[in-house]
């Protein structure tokens, strides 16, 4: 036998993954063309109106007016992406063709909705930023444990935790404190996971569990107990949003970004920070490391145990200024399981945003545009259940993580225990 | 620098890892350091390194005891270790690698990357070591990984540089390359421990040599006075003989017939490209290659744990392309796996259990749609004695066992059965060298009953002494072919193939 | 060609490999002393929570009378502790063979949701149906929709690898909202209701009672045979059949698994699916025995307690039916505390959560209780 004749002719019909995977995203593209074009049917002759600007902004803006044809060309659009996908594949355009096309979609929904009548997209973005902020949070605190392998499933606790201690010390000592205490119980308890996960070597997803189940019971018990009676001790003020001169009176992003409450601001800031931290300076390289082959960090004298503590710590930290985003931040007392999930979707976040801040924060948007939405198609009066658009956010979630729409890949120890030989 | 070792033992619960062991290091000198696996090599250098502290005795530098502590501590005292298995991030790229832990930094912790990279750049122009400083580990050869091991450890300015087991991952032209590296770091000053189980390296690079056995120094010698006989003696603690005993083969009709094999990776390169070869009957084929060129996707290939792209397989007649696992190995494809820690046994189940791991669901121990316990424990017994798996019991867990132990369990799993294709892939690795002969003498008796035998092994010297025919993998194609009855094949144009440069060339 | 097995002797030196270990110091801790202590310490430390909220010793005390009382001090306690127990044995049996292959099934609070859900809709769509078949077919359809609900998780972790921590959690978030849809539509509502809630069971449909003749308000019904059933089933399955051999190497070594030739897709669907009829049934259970409709929220957090309940029983059927029984009585008993002794039954919650720390973490345990065990012991097994 000589050895094989290699050729590597293009001809062939081999079945390649990348082909696969570029034929999915094509068809899923065709089909949400379909859904623009049947479901989402605007009468030609009718126009959307979106408000830029209420009626006491300082400078106005005209309004958008819409024509009904925009869904016919985002169909369209989306259509031939769709096919190009189909037909070509081609890695890097896959990403980029599917966040085209939900932008598209996303769109053309409000069109549909808002067809015949007007609608303030103003109120609906500053909306969106509000409620983006404990998802984000959240999905932050999960990028800061993950990055260094501890999974994180305790978030939803820690924004309980934060929620509960916020509106508890800030009913007592006043905001600034309550926001302190918080932190500092979250941070407690981001450092209680990292015992057991760390020191206790329990499975990180039980660890999760267990304080999620723990915080929801103490909180609720005390609620019960003590807050039924002593109703005083879960009345905090709330604070104000601070409206930044000048920024505030841009058009659209001026009360989306610069007139909103310390918690939104806060949330901006601890994304850039951590940012720069994980990417840009020495702990956050060591950290990463730790994350990613623990033993190689270990044999260059880095200290895996100490970064994991320290890195969980924070993340319950950041967890806790969140949860207190619920009490102090927007409706000033605490109710048994108010964060209803929240956690949550801030780890869907952080795996939408690719173990990235600003790729979490994005998510967050996304989900808190979602969830404005929803209160605001009540007004709208639209056909579509808002059980569906509520539902939204944890479908496209699972759609992710299943890997049909692109491939996310998290640290290579991510939820492996490790053990110092 | 000089380093001493002076009375270390360190015990792993009942286990007498290193007892009492004395060794010296000096700069500018070559240590070699040998012994079977399981000797204890690994465990003294990681004392020495500082990831482990010893029970007993003292570590001297320069004359002076020092206490380790961490594994920082060792590099701080110019103590490196480059690892069997690399200690590189694969998301990081070289230069991040090589500056993790020592990192230049700015203000407020800034990473400095501009000078890391300057650094990378400036050591490895000093050392003749070049490697893409802005290249991510995953993209790069395992040569050129090895490299940034190396330039860790010098980039930490380490005087003594513990180099474990460096060859495993090398083609014999790499590791005479390699060599020529190591000699200039010797040049250089630095003072180098060369651990290996490969009697001709260390023959080959060594000043002095220390032989280590069940954790002691059994050995030690001028590499000019002693040879391989010798050497092997002091390493195993009897004589052995490294040919495998076995008459010419007698090959017969076709057992397993490749044709035109194509697998691809997730970014649609070929893993395996256009593999075409036979194994007859009553022959040992061995496929030499190093590690990552395709054997262990052929393996798959050929027991259907992995979908081919395209091409055909043939068992004993029988189109096989899509048949699955089970079914092949009902047909009777036996197969011992690379790693049987990770795909070869389960440790928590029992022995009697792992048994039938592939053959629990057979009419021979299912009962409807249970199974029959008392039995499959009573023919594990039967099995355990025939195969000498060393246990009290077969009701204890698989864990339990020695590694020889372990492999001589799933080797008899394998075989004690009705079988015509044996694909056994690195059968012997990490074992001691008694259970390697034994499992070598149960491989060629397969053969002399009339199976095909499928070898597949990284260590070039297993394959030379099993096989009647070599086949060399290269980039996941056959890059030669050649016979090897009474061990004729020319172990140099084998690995010069291994490194692709005989590509089309047949011997 | 090799030798064939079945004519080989069983000789003296193969009989000697027959003899059993006799079961180590160890294993007796791992799974009798450890979940004892763990409950201890669970219980001592929710009584310092009640200290620290301002509960008078002489409460506190009256509050354990109550929990034991409660849970066992009557035939009602105790029907009402069997009561509590039945769905969550029924979703923690499940979550246990899970956890056995490898599968760390979140969701049962979901699927024991859609499985309640289902039973309860088919229960009233029919009828007409006699007593013991529509009681059947409804519970079935519970199992069958719990299943396929599970089903989702496994076949996108089989196909694509998707993780089903991540999965069965949005199932659950998202089977909230599906339930708060279903139970505002025209058939399934009840007449005349405007808030969410279904149609009731028929007679026919209800797990009857079984201890309605001594007194009418025992609540205990026949899904306590259900629930036995199960146990029983389940632990043939796991440790004599051929398919809970391949369930359980895929949990304990999924590359040995799938190079012995087992199909990983088949375990995980088939695992998953076992496991989501099981929660299925639990909510069936529950709807048809207790409550005769379905709200939101008519889980009342059994399917999260069930994952506490299969780590307390260490996935084993006998394990997971003690646990059940513990949490029942804890269930039932804390109720009887709200009535006695006015502390709020939210502290349960608090004192299971202590308990599965405790479980799960057996250094912990050890560490607090360093007598209980063995000096040499180290490391837990879990």
């Amino acid at each position: 036998m000589s050895a094989a004749t290699t050729n590597q002719t293009a001809e062939e019909k081999l079945d390649s993954v990348q082909n696969r995977r570029a034929r999915i995203t094509g068809i899923v593209l065709i089909l949400l063309a379909l859904l623009v074009l049947f479901v989402l049917d605007v009468a030609p002759g009718e126009v959307a109106t979106f408000k830029l600007t209420g009626p006491r902004d300082a400078i106005k803006v005209p309004n958008l007016v819409v024509p009904g044809a925009f869904n016919l060309v985002a169909a369209a659009l989306l259509a031939f992406l769709g096919m190009r996908q189909f037909l070509r594949g081609g890695g890097r355009w896959s990403s980029l063709s599917i966040g085209i096309g939900l932008a598209l979609v996303v769109l053309a929904f409000l069109v549909w909705a808002t067809a015949g009548k007007s609608f303030s997209l103003t109120g609906m973005l500053q909306a969106t930023m509000v409620r983006a902020v404990p998802i984000a949070l959240g999905g932050l605190a999960g990028v800061l444990s993950e990055r260094v392998a501890v999974i994180n499933i305790a978030i939803e606790g820690m924004l309980l935790a934060g929620a509960f201690t916020g509106a508890l010390i800030g009913s007592l000592l006043g905001g600034w404190i309550g926001l302190a205490a918080a932190v500092l119980v979250g941070g407690m308890f981001g450092m209680i996971l990292a015992a057991l996960v760390v020191t206790f070597r329990m499975d990180q997803i039980i660890a999760g569990v267990v304080i999620n189940l723990f915080v929801l019971g103490v909180t609720s018990y005390v609620t019960s107990q003590v807050f039924a009676e002593h109703r005083y001790l879960n009345n905090a003020q709330v604070f104000r949003a601070w409206k930044i001169p000048f920024l505030s009176d841009i058009p659209v992003i001026g009360p989306m970004l610069f007139n909103q409450n310390l918690f939104v601001y806060g949330a901006l800031v601890l994304v850039a920070v951590a940012t720069y931290y994980l990417f840009h300076t020495k702990g956050g390289l060591r950290a990463r490391a730790v994350g990613e082959h623990p033993r190689a960090a270990d044999t260059l004298g880095i200290d895996v145990y100490w970064t994991r503590y320290l890195h969980v710590t924070l993340a319950g930290m950041v967890a806790g200024f969140g949860g207190a985003w619920f009490t102090l931040g927007f409706v000033g007392r605490f109710d048994e399981n108010m964060t209803n999930g929240r956690g949550f979707i801030g780890l869907a976040a952080m795996i939408f945003g690719r173990w990235h801040p600003v790729g979490a924060l994005a998510a967050a948007l996304v989900f808190g545009f979602a969830d404005s939405l929803q209160q605001k198609l009540a007004l709208l009066n639209t056909p579509i259940p808002s059980e569906f658009l509520a539902m939204a956010p944890y479908i496209a979630t699972i759609i992710v993580v299943a890997g049909l729409i692109g491939k996310a890949r998290p640290p290579a120890a991510d939820g492996q225990p490790y053990v110092k030989e | 620098m000089d380093v001493e070792l002076r009375g270390i033992t360190k015990r792993f619960g009942p286990v007498t890892a290193n007892d009492n062991v004395n060794l010296t290091i000096r700069g500018g000198e070559v240590l070699g350091l040998l012994g079977e696996n399981g000797a204890g090599k690994s465990t003294m250098m990681n004392i020495l390194s500082g990831l482990y502290s010893p029970d007993a005795g003292e570590i001297l530098i320069d004359g002076k005891p020092v206490v380790f502590e961490g594994p920082g501590d060792g590099i701080e005292a110019g103590i490196g270790m480059v690892h069997q298995h690399f200690m590189l991030v694969p998301v990081f790229t070289v230069a991040e690698n090589v500056v993790l832990g020592v990192e230049p930094t700015g203000n407020l912790g800034y990473l400095d990357i501009k000078k890391a990279r300057h650094d990378v750049e400036e050591i490895s122009t000093k050392y003749g070591l070049r490697v893409p400083a802005d290249e991510l580990i995953e993209n790069l050869p395992v040569g050129i990984q090895q490299r940034v091991e190396i330039l860790k450890v010098l980039f930490r300015e380490a005087d003594v540089l513990i180099l474990d087991e460096p060859t495993a991952v090398l083609t014999p032209q790499e590791v005479e390359e390699f060599f020529g590296i190591v000699r200039s770091l010797k040049e250089a000053g630095k003072a180098i421990v060369f651990i290996t189980h490969k009697l001709h390296e260390i023959l080959e690079i060594s000043d002095r040599i220390s032989v280590l056995r069940q954790g002691r120094i059994t050995g030690e010698g001028d590499p000019k006075t002693l040879d391989e006989e010798k050497l092997a003696e002091m390493m195993v603690g009897r004589h052995v003989s490294f040919t495998v005993e076995k008459a010419p083969a007698k090959p017969g009709k076709p057992m397993l017939e490749l044709s035109n094999l194509v697998m691809l990776d997730d970014n649609d390169d070929f893993v395996l490209d256009h593999v075409t070869f036979t194994v007859p009957s009553g022959e040992v084929v061995g496929i030499a290659g190093v590690q990552g060129n395709g054997q262990t996707e052929l393996v798959e290939a050929i027991t259907g744990l992995a979908r081919i792209a395209s091409g055909k397989i043939i068992f004993d007649g029988t189109d096989i392309t899509h048949a699955s696992v089970r079914e092949r190995h009902r047909m009777g494809m036996a197969h011992i796996p690379e790693d049987r820690h990770r795909s070869g046994m389960i440790a928590k189940f029992t022995i009697a259990e792992n048994m039938v791991l592939n053959s629990y669901y057979d009419e021979e121990y299912a009962r409807g749609l249970s199974i029959d316990w008392k039995h499959v424990a009573e023919t594990a017994a039967v099995f355990c004695v025939d195969f000498d798996v060393r246990t009290p019991s077969v009701f204890l867990p698989a864990g339990n066992l020695s590694g020889g132990n372990q492999q001589k369990m799933v080797v008899a799993r394998e075989l004690e059965r009705e079988t015509k294709l044996v694909v056994a892939s690195q059968p012997t690795r990490g074992l001691d060298v008694g259970s390697i002969e034994y499992i070598h003498k149960r491989l060629i008796e397969s053969r002399d009953e009339g199976d095909g035998v499928l070898i597949v092994s990284s260590e070039l010297d297993e394959i030379m002494g099993l096989s009647d025919r070599i086949l060399v993998m290269f980039e996941g194609r056959i890059v030669g072919e050649f016979d090897n009855t009474g061990g004729k094949a020319d172990r140099n144009a084998v690995g010069l193939a291994m490194a692709g440069a005989s590509e089309g060339a047949a011997a | 060609m090799s030798t064939s097995i079945g004519k080989r002797e069983l000789n003296d030196a193969a009989r000697d490999l027959l003899t059993r270990t006799q079961r180590g110091r160890a294993d007796f801790e791992d799974l009798v002393v450890v979940p004892i202590f763990a409950v201890i310490a669970a219980l001592i430390l929710g009584a310092l929570i009640m200290l620290a909220t301002g509960v008078d010793l002489a409460t506190i005390g009256k509050s354990f009378v109550a929990l034991a009382v409660g849970s066992v001090g009557s035939l009602n306690a105790i029907s009402e502790t069997l009561t509590a127990a039945i769905p969550l044995v029924l979703a923690g049996l499940g979550l246990g063979l899970g956890f056995r292959a490898g599968l760390f099934n979140i969701g049962a609070e979901g699927q024991l949701l859609m499985g309640g859900t289902a039973a309860a809709i088919f229960a009233f769509s029919f009828p007409g149906l006699p007593f013991p078949l529509l009681m059947l077919l409804s519970l079935v359809a519970g199992a069958v929709v719990g299943a396929f609900y599970a089903s989702i998780a496994g076949i996108l972790k089989a196909t694509t690898g998707a993780h089903e921590v991540i999965s069965t959690i949005m199932l659950n978030l998202t089977s909230y909202q599906i339930l708060n849809y279903l139970l505002r539509q025209p058939y399934i509502q009840k007449e005349g209701r405007a808030d969410p809630i279904s149609k009731s069971v028929p007679d026919a449909g209800q797990l009857p009672l079984l201890l309605d003749w001594v007194d009418p308000n025992l609540r205990l019904h026949a899904g306590l045979f259900l629930m036995l059933i199960a146990v029983a089933f389940v632990w043939w399955l796991l440790f004599r059949s051929k398919a809970g051999f391949a369930f359980r190497a895929s949990g304990a070594n999924p590359d040995a698994a799938r190079y012995a030739g087992m199909k990983s897709g088949f375990v995980i669907v088939s695992a998953m699916a076992t496991a989501g009829a099981l929660a299925g049934l639990a909510g069936a259970a529950q709807v048809q025995g207790v409550l005769e409709r379905a709200s939101p929220g008519f889980s009342a957090g059994i399917g999260f307690d069930a994952i506490a309940l299969a780590l307390l029983g260490r996935s084993h059927p006998v394990g997971i039916l003690f646990a059940g029984l513990l949490f029942g009585g804890l269930e039932a008993g804390g109720r009887q505390m709200q009535v006695d002794a006015g502390v709020s039954i939210d502290l349960i919650g608090i004192i299971q959560a202590l308990i599965i720390v405790f479980i799960a973490a057996p250094l912990l345990v050890r560490a607090i209780f360093p007598w209980g065990f063995r000096k040499d012991a180290k490391g837990g097994s879990a």
